[in-house]
C-alpha cells in the first residue's frame, strides 16, 4: 500500500477517535443549569422537553476505556493502513504457524502409511479410520457421507466403476482428478427421433423393457456415434471413463428423459484434484476407505 | 414563510397511510418469515415450487420487514414528528404522497420480483436495478419533504429526534447509491462494478450502515420522540443526545469489515472493522440510557400502561444486541459466531426486540391521533400483545443462541488426526429442535401481530371518520 493511503487512512482514524475524545471531554464537564431544570427547549406545544444532565460517569469511562484500548490494539496489530502492528502479526503468518505446529505434531501418526500399499492400508484398523475421516471432511460432500453418491455423483461402494476399481485406478482419480466428458450429439443424430431412439438402444442395453422397433433403429446409430467410446457391446472403456451402459447404474439416471438429455446436451463431470489439497497420504488413506468399502476384508480379498 | 390569510394544518393523512401499511406489511413481512421458519424444519413446505423455495422467500421476509414494515414506520412516525416538532405542515406538497405511493410500489415489485428469482444477489440490496432507481427517486423526494419542513420550522431549536431521522435519510441514500452502481445486462439482470474484496466491502460497508442508520438511527428518532411523550416526561439529558448522536453516527461509519473476519479482506481492514465496533458500544448505550432514565420518576406508569412497557422493553433489547455486537466483532469470538445461526439470534433480537417493539409501541400511540378516537380500543388486548411478543422473541433468541453456539462448537471440534469431528450435516441434525422452538416464538410474534389487527380494526370502527386536519400553532414557542 502507498504511503498516501497509509497516511489517508490514519489521517481518518485520528479525526474519528480524536473526535471522540474532544466531545466526550467537551460534554463530560459539569452542565451549565442546575438539576432538575430543562434545556428550556420544547416541541409540540410544551409537550416535548428536555433536561441536561450530566454523563453517567460509569458510561464516561466505558467509553474512554473502548478508545485507550482500540489505540493499543492499532498499535499492536496490523490497522493504520500499510504499517505492520509491532507485533509483528498477520493472519496469514498466525495459519501458517498453526498449521505447522499440527502438521508437526500429525506427522507420526500418518508416517508409517506413507509407503504402505493401498489393500493394506485398507486392511489396518488404524488406516480405515482415518481414511473414513478424511473422506467425511473432503469427499462426503459430492459423494454422500455414506459415499453413495448422488445424481451426477457416482456411488463408490456398489463395485461399478467408470474409470476402473483397483487401488491405483481410485489413487489415481484422488490425487489428479477425473473429467468425463459425453460431447452433445443433438447435431449429429440430427432430430428428436433420433434422438430418442438412441436413447431406448440405451436402455434396452440394461435390460429394461421397451420397443423392439424403436430399438433396432437405435441400435444402428448407436453403432456409428456411440461405440467408439462405449464399445460396441456398450459395455464402456475406463481408460476414456466412458460408463459401461449394460449393468442398469446410472450416474445422472436411467430415464428415457434422463439419457436423451445426456444424448443431445453432453454430461460433463469433474472430480477436482486433490494433490495439492490433502496431500499424498492423506489420499492413499481415503482411497484405502473407498476400495474397502466394495472390497471387504471378510470377503477374502488377498491384501 | 407567510402563506397570508389560509390556515396552515399538519398533514396527516399520509401520516395514517403510512402507520396502517406498517401493521399490514408487519403482518406480511412476519409470516413469510414464519413460513420459512417452518421450511427449516419442514423442508417439503415448499411444495416443490420454485416462487416458495426458502432462497427467493428468504430476502422476501429480509425486504419485507426491514424496508416494508420498518420502512412503513420509519416515514409515518418522522413526518408526524418532524411536523410536531417543527410546529410545520410537510414541505413539498404532493411530494409526501408521492413517498407513499412510490414506497408502496417499490414493496409490490420486490413481492413480485423476488420470488420470481430476479435479485442482484447482494443481502439487504436484492432489489435489481430499476427497482433501485424509483427507490432513489422516492427517497429523494423524502430527504425533500423531511428536510424541506426542518427548514421552515417555527422552533428555532431542532429536536434530537430530527437529527436521528435526518441523518437516516441521508446516510442511507449514500448507502444505497453506492452499493447500486451496477451495470444492466437487461431489465432483470446487472453486474456491480466492483469485484471482489472490493465487492465485498462495499456490500458490508452498506449492509452493516444498514443495520446503523436504518434500523438504530431512525428508530432512535422514533424512541427520543414517543417515550418522553408518552412518559410525560423530559428528556433525560441533552448533552448525552449531542455526545451520542454525533459519536454514532461517526463511528458506525467503520463497522462494516467484522462481517468479513478472517476473509480476504486485508488485515489493517478487519482490525479497524473490531476497533471502532468496540467504540461503537458506548455511543449506542447513551441511546438506551437517554431512553430508560427519561422513565426515571414514572415508574409506576409501568403497571398500568403497556405502551410504556412496549417501550422499556424494545430499548432493553436494543442495549443487549448493541452490547452483543461488539463483543461479536471482536475476532476470537466471531471465529466461533461467525456463519452460525447465533448471528440470526443477534439480528432478531435487534429486529424483533427493538425495531418491532418500539414501532408497535409508537404505533399503538399513533392510529388514536390519526383515526381520531382518544385511545386505541382496548388497552388490556395491548397488555396480551405486549406479552406474546416478548415470550416469542425470548423463544426465538434463545434458542438461536444456543444452536450457534453449538453450531460453532460442533465446526471447529477436531479428531486427534487432524480431520473435523463432525460433517456439516451432523450439526444440522443437531439443531432441529432449536428450528421447532424458533418457529414457536415466530407464531407467538405473528399471532400478537394478529391480535393488533383486531385491536386496529375496531379502534377505526370507534370514530369510522377521518379527522379534520389539525392547525399548526402558530406561536413560535409554545
Amino acid at each position: 500500500m502507498s504511503t498516501a493511503w497509509t497516511t489517508w487512512i490514519i489521517v481518518l482514524v485520528a479525526i474519528n477517535i480524536v473526535g471522540c475524545v474532544v466531545l466526550l471531554w467537551w460534554t463530560g464537564r459539569a452542565p451549565a443549569a442546575g438539576e432538575g431544570e430543562t434545556t428550556g427547549h420544547a416541541w409540540d406545544e410544551g409537550a416535548i422537553r428536555e433536561y441536561n444532565k450530566p454523563l453517567p460517569r460509569w458510561w464516561l469511562y466505558l467509553f474512554y476505556i473502548t478508545i485507550v484500548f482500540s489505540i493499543g490494539y492499532l498499535i499492536w496489530y496490523p490497522g493504520l493502513g500499510g504499517l505492520p502492528g509491532t507485533s509483528g502479526w498477520t493472519s496469514q503468518g498466525e495459519h501458517d504457524a498453526q498449521r505447522d505446529e499440527n502438521e508437526a505434531r500429525l506427522a507420526p501418526l500418518f508416517a508409517r502409511f506413507e509407503s504402505m500399499p493401498v489393500p493394506a492400508i485398507a486392511r489396518d484398523e488404524e488406516g480405515l479410520r482415518l481414511g473414513r475421516s478424511v473422506f467425511a471432511n473432503h469427499c462426503a460432500m459430492c459423494h454422500g457421507s455414506d459415499a453413495r453418491g448422488a445424481l451426477g455423483f457416482p456411488n463408490l461402494v456398489d463395485g461399478d466403476w467408470q474409470w476402473g476399481g483397483d487401488p491405483d485406478a481410485i489413487l489415481a482419480s484422488i490425487m489428479d482428478g477425473r473429467e468425463g466428458l459425453m460431447p452433445p450429439m443433438g447435431a449429429a443424430l440430427g432430430s428428436d427421433l433420433a434422438i430418442t431412439e438412441t436413447a431406448v438402444y440405451v436402455q434396452s442395453l440394461s435390460g429394461q423393457r421397451v420397443s423392439p422397433g424403436m430399438a433396432a433403429s437405435g441400435k444402428r446409430r448407436f453403432d456409428t456415434l456411440c461405440a467408439a467410446c462405449h464399445g460396441i457391446d456398450g459395455k464402456g472403456n475406463p481408460l476414456l471413463g466412458a460408463p459401461n451402459l449394460t449393468d442398469n447404474v446410472w450416474t445422472y439416471g436411467g430415464s428415457v428423459d434422463s439419457i436423451r438429455y445426456a444424448i443431445e446436451h453432453g454430461r460433463h463431470g469433474q472430480m477436482p484434484a486433490h494433490r495439492d489439497i490433502i496431500g499424498p497420504i492423506r489420499a492413499r488413506l481415503v482411497a484405502a476407505w473407498v476400495w474397502a468399502q466394495s472390497n471387504p476384508a471378510d470377503a477374502g480379498v488377498a491384501p | 414563510m407567510s402563506t397570508a390569510a389560509a390556515v396552515e394544518r399538519y398533514n396527516d393523512k399520509v401520516v395514517r397511510q403510512f402507520a396502517v401499511m406498517t401493521l399490514v406489511w408487519g403482518i406480511v413481512g412476519m409470516l413469510v418469515g414464519v413460513l420459512i421458519a417452518a421450511q427449516l424444519y419442514w423442508p417439503s413446505l415448499n411444495f416443490d415450487i420454485p416462487w416458495l423455495s426458502y432462497g427467493r422467500l428468504r430476502p422476501l421476509h429480509t425486504n419485507a420487514v426491514i424496508f416494508a414494515f420498518g420502512g412503513s414506520a420509519l416515514f409515518a412516525t418522522s413526518y408526524w414528528v418532524v411536523q410536531r416538532t417543527c410546529h410545520a405542515r410537510l414541505f413539498g406538497g404532493p411530494l409526501a404522497a408521492f413517498t407513499f405511493w412510490g414506497w408502496q410500489a417499490v414493496i409490490v415489485l420486490a413481492a413480485i420480483t423476488l420470488p420470481l428469482g430476479l435479485t442482484q444477489g447482494k443481502e439487504y440490496a436484492e432489489l435489481e436495478w430499476p427497482i433501485d432507481i424509483l427507490i432513489t427517486l422516492v427517497w429523494v423526494a423524502y430527504a425533500v419533504v423531511f428536510f424541506g419542513t426542518i427548514m421552515r420550522r417555527r422552533i428555532k431549536h431542532i429536536y434530537v429526534a430530527n437529527w436521528f431521522y435526518g441523518a437516516f435519510i441521508i446516510t442511507v441514500a449514500i448507502l444505497h447509491i453506492f452499493n447500486n452502481i451496477w451495470i444492466p445486462a437487461g431489465l432483470g439482470k446487472s453486474y456491480p462494478v466492483y469485484s471482489g474484496a472490493v465487492d465485498a466491502m462495499v456490500q458490508w460497508w452498506y449492509g452493516h450502515n444498514a443495520v446503523g442508520f436504518f434500523l438504530t438511527a431512525g428508530f432512535l428518532g422514533m424512541m427520543y420522540y414517543f417515550v418522553p411523550k408518552q412518559v410525560g416526561r423530559p428528556v433525560y439529558s441533552y448533552r448525552l443526545s449531542i455526545v451520542h448522536f454525533w459519536a454514532l453516527i461517526a463511528i458506525y461509519m467503520w463497522a462494516g469489515p467484522h462481517h468479513l473476519q478472517y476473509t480476504a479482506l486485508p488485515d489493517w481492514a478487519q482490525s479497524l472493522g473490531m476497533v471502532f465496533s468496540l467504540i461503537l458500544l458506548a455511543p449506542s448505550w447513551g441511546g438506551g440510557i437517554n431512553g430508560i432514565m427519561t422513565l426515571s420518576g414514572a415508574w409506576y406508569k409501568l403497571r398500568t400502561d403497556p405502551i410504556i412497557k412496549f417501550m422499556v422493553v424494545a430499548i432493553s433489547f436494543y442495549m443487549m444486541s448493541t452490547f452483543e455486537g461488539p463483543m461479536m466483532s471482536i475476532k476470537t469470538v466471531n471465529a466461533l459466531s461467525h456463519y452460525t445461526d447465533w448471528t440470526i439470534g443477534h439480528v432478531h433480537s435487534g429486529a424483533l426486540g427493538w425495531v418491532a417493539m418500539i414501532s408497535i409501541g409508537a404505533m399503538y400511540m399513533l392510529y388514536p391521533w390519526v383515526f381520531g378516537t382518544k385511545a386505541m380500543y382496548s388497552t388490556k388486548l395491548i397488555d396480551v400483545h405486549f406479552w406474546m411478543h416478548t415470550i416469542g422473541v425470548l423463544l426465538y433468541a434463545a434458542s438461536m443462541w444456543i444452536a450457534g453456539v453449538m453450531q460453532g462448537l460442533m465446526w471447529r471440534a477436531t479428531n486427534e488426526d487432524g480431520t473435523l469431528t463432525y460433517t456439516f450435516v451432523e450439526s444440522l441434525v443437531a439443531t432441529y429442535p432449536y428450528y421447532l422452538v424458533r418457529l414457536l416464538g415466530g407464531l407467538l410474534v405473528i399471532a400478537g401481530m394478529f391480535l393488533m389487527a383486531w385491536n386496529t380494526w375496531k379502534t377505526w370502527t370507534l370514530s369510522r371518520r377521518v379527522p379534520d386536519e389539525v392547525p399548526v400553532p402558530m406561536a413560535a414557542n409554545a
